[in-house]
């Protein structure tokens, strides 16, 4: 049989945003190369999903008692025996942080390689390409496999629009592997939240963010400042918060919080991909940059290439004056 | 405890990006490199786990000639002793995919038999985020990524997983296992002027890809070209003096955006 297969991934019950994303992408992948599409997902086969997009051909619904917590060791396992017996061409993820820690070692073991966090794809007649970002969203590279499949992608937030729901349900088929609890090495512990969150980025209109352009913590007052001006709330990339100069709280991307303020103003943020997914859906972005080819200017409406230590008091200054 | 620790040099932050000529990757010239930012936390782990619990810390690393300068780096910060994986050119390790480094790395380490093999969790130039979870399917042991913070206990390991959106996890595993470790959780040693002088004298093993390699890259995943990203939305790049350009700045804010 010859298909693509995509892993849609559940939290709480509820298949998350970016698995809808990667069905789009799946889909225009089958679409391309003129194949079926399956779907799988560790779930009950009695309380199907409905499903975002176009329908797949079969919903694969995989249970076991092993796999109420996730472990690598169980979901590696299980999606083996799955693609052993499907025996897709392509394997299609969403790429999050449960599947970057598994799909890997997946894929492995098929001797292949994970293409992992791809933004892009083009698929005809029997071959695809796969984009991807290297050097932190400074280039972008075009690739493809080799040699037969199955091959394996994931496919990064925010790359592929998720369908409307769907009218019509796939035949669910339950998938039962065969799993020896000695075969996972690893005991998960319950997830938690480090602490109460105080800072609620997600309500502000503005936010002035601030990455590792600003240098020292010594430097913060200046955005601190044209935070104050604009009456906006104060954010920043992970490096900003990891120096400990910011709490967590205030971090915005993959690891922080997802935010889609009116504006955002992203100040020596070079735009890293983990940081893009966590703002691009602002409504207005304004980049304040030295670095022209920085990748934040690839997803900012307003740019001003520059030294922010002379861009950012001048701004200060310009916005206290209308607003006096 | 033995621990590996597997670091690679990547090219420098603000490196120039410009296509090379076989569309390939960046032009190399004038670049400068450094040793990974996750790696280095990784190999910062290391040193903390020997200090509190005794051991070695060996880090291995692939690369050309230049790769001596970041090993020394991770000597000089107080690993032990090196295995340096030389290519003999800039191309030569561009032409194996992600289970093909891997595969060259298990080789080198496997008979050192470590206790615990770190890395960081991703590179900053390819960022495949994989080179760690595929050693540990190669060695067929355990691991456990994105890990903030370790801690040795009775049975084997105790460590601190991120996951999204501000949640964590412990996750606890036997040894030998593999993890690879995220960016942030601990500050950064400097080497000391002692520790220069020591790493001169430390052993850094030497061996070449036709040692370890059992026969051509044939890699799964090929790259076809690279290219300079378009641009998903138009920017309205403003110009002038730092004054000047923060006024046609606040001109948009007010009367488009209409946000002040």
């Amino acid at each position: 049989m010859n298909s693509v297969l995509v892993f849609l991934e559940a939290k709480n019950g509820e298949v998350s945003r970016i698995s809808w994303e990667a069905l789009a992408a799946a889909n225009a992948l089958a679409t391309g190369l003129n194949l079926p599409l399956d779907a799988a997902f560790v779930g009950d086969p009695a309380s199907p999903v409905a499903i975002q997009g176009d329908a797949p051909r079969t919903l694969y619904a995989i249970g076991d008692p092993l796999l109420q917590a996730y472990t690598a060791d169980g979901y590696t396992e299980t999606y083996r025996q799955l693609i052993d017996q499907v025996k897709p061409a392509y394997v299609v993820f969403p790429h999050t942080y449960q599947v970057r820690d598994f799909a890997p070692r997946l894929a492995t073991r098929f001797n292949q390689v994970l293409i992992s966090d791809v933004t892009g794809l083009e698929a005809s007649g029997d071959s695809a390409n796969f984009i991807r970002q290297l050097l932190q969203g400074k280039l972008n590279a075009t690739y493809r496999n080799s040699g037969d499949g199955p091959r394996f992608l994931s496919v990064q937030a925010g790359a592929f629009r998720a369908g409307a729901a769907s009218f019509i349900s796939p035949k669910v088929e339950p998938f039962h592997p065969r799993l020896d609890a000695a075969q996972i090495r690893t005991k998960p512990g319950e997830p938690f939240r480090a602490s109460a969150q105080t800072v609620d980025l997600s309500s502000a209109a503005i936010l002035v963010s601030v990455g590792r352009g600003i240098k020292e913590e010594a430097n913060l007052p200046i955005v601190q400042e044209l935070a104050a001006a604009l009456g906006a709330e104060l954010a920043a990339s992970r490096p900003i918060c990891d120096n400990g100069w910011l709490p967590m709280e205030r971090q915005v991307g993959s690891s922080g919080q997802t935010v889609a303020p009116k504006v955002y103003l992203a100040i020596g943020i070079s735009g890293a991909i983990q940081h893009l997914v966590g703002m691009k859906g602002s409504q207005c972005i304004v980049a304040i940059n030295k670095d022209e080819n920085a990748p934040i200017f690839e997803v900012a409406d307003y740019g001003i290439v520059g030294d922010l230590f002379e861009v950012v008091p001048a701004l200060t200054a310009a916005i206290r004056k209308v607003k006096s | 405890m033995k621990i590996i620790v597997a670091i690679k040099q990547v090219p420098e932050r603000d490196a120039r990006i410009r296509i090379d000529a076989a569309a390939k990757w960046i032009d190399l010239t004038d670049v400068e490199f450094m040793m990974n930012e996750s790696d280095a936390y990784a190999l910062e782990e290391a040193l903390l786990l020997k200090e509190a619990h005794g051991g070695e810390v060996i880090v291995v690393s692939a690369g050309p000639e230049r790769v001596g300068k970041t090993i020394r780096e991770a000597l000089a910060k107080g690993a032990d002793r090196a295995i340096h994986i030389e290519s003999p050119d800039e191309t030569a390790l561009g032409s194996y995919d992600a289970l093909g480094v891997a595969r060259l790395l298990a080789a080198a380490i496997r008979d050192e038999q470590a206790d615990l093999v770190l890395t960081g969790l991703q590179s900053d130039d390819l960022g495949l985020g994989q080179t760690g979870v595929i050693l540990a399917e190669l060695l067929a042991l355990p691991h456990a990524s994105l890990i903030l913070k370790i801690e040795k206990t009775s049975e084997g390991l105790k460590v601190l997983r991120e996951l999204e959106d501000g949640w964590f996890q412990n996750i606890e595993l036997p040894t030998p296992a593999v993890l690879t470790i995220q960016s942030g959780n601990t500050r950064l040693r400097y080497a000391t002027l002692m520790g220069i002088k020591k790493a001169k004298t430390k052993e850094v093993r030497r061996v070449t890809i036709a040692d370890l390699a059992s026969g051509p890259a044939d890699p799964v995943v090929v790259l076809d070209h690279v290219s300079l990203p378009n641009k998903q939305r138009t920017t309205q790049l403003l110009g002038g003096s730092p004054a000047e350009a923060a006024a046609a700045l606040v001109e948009k804010l007010r009367f488009e955006v209409r946000a002040i």
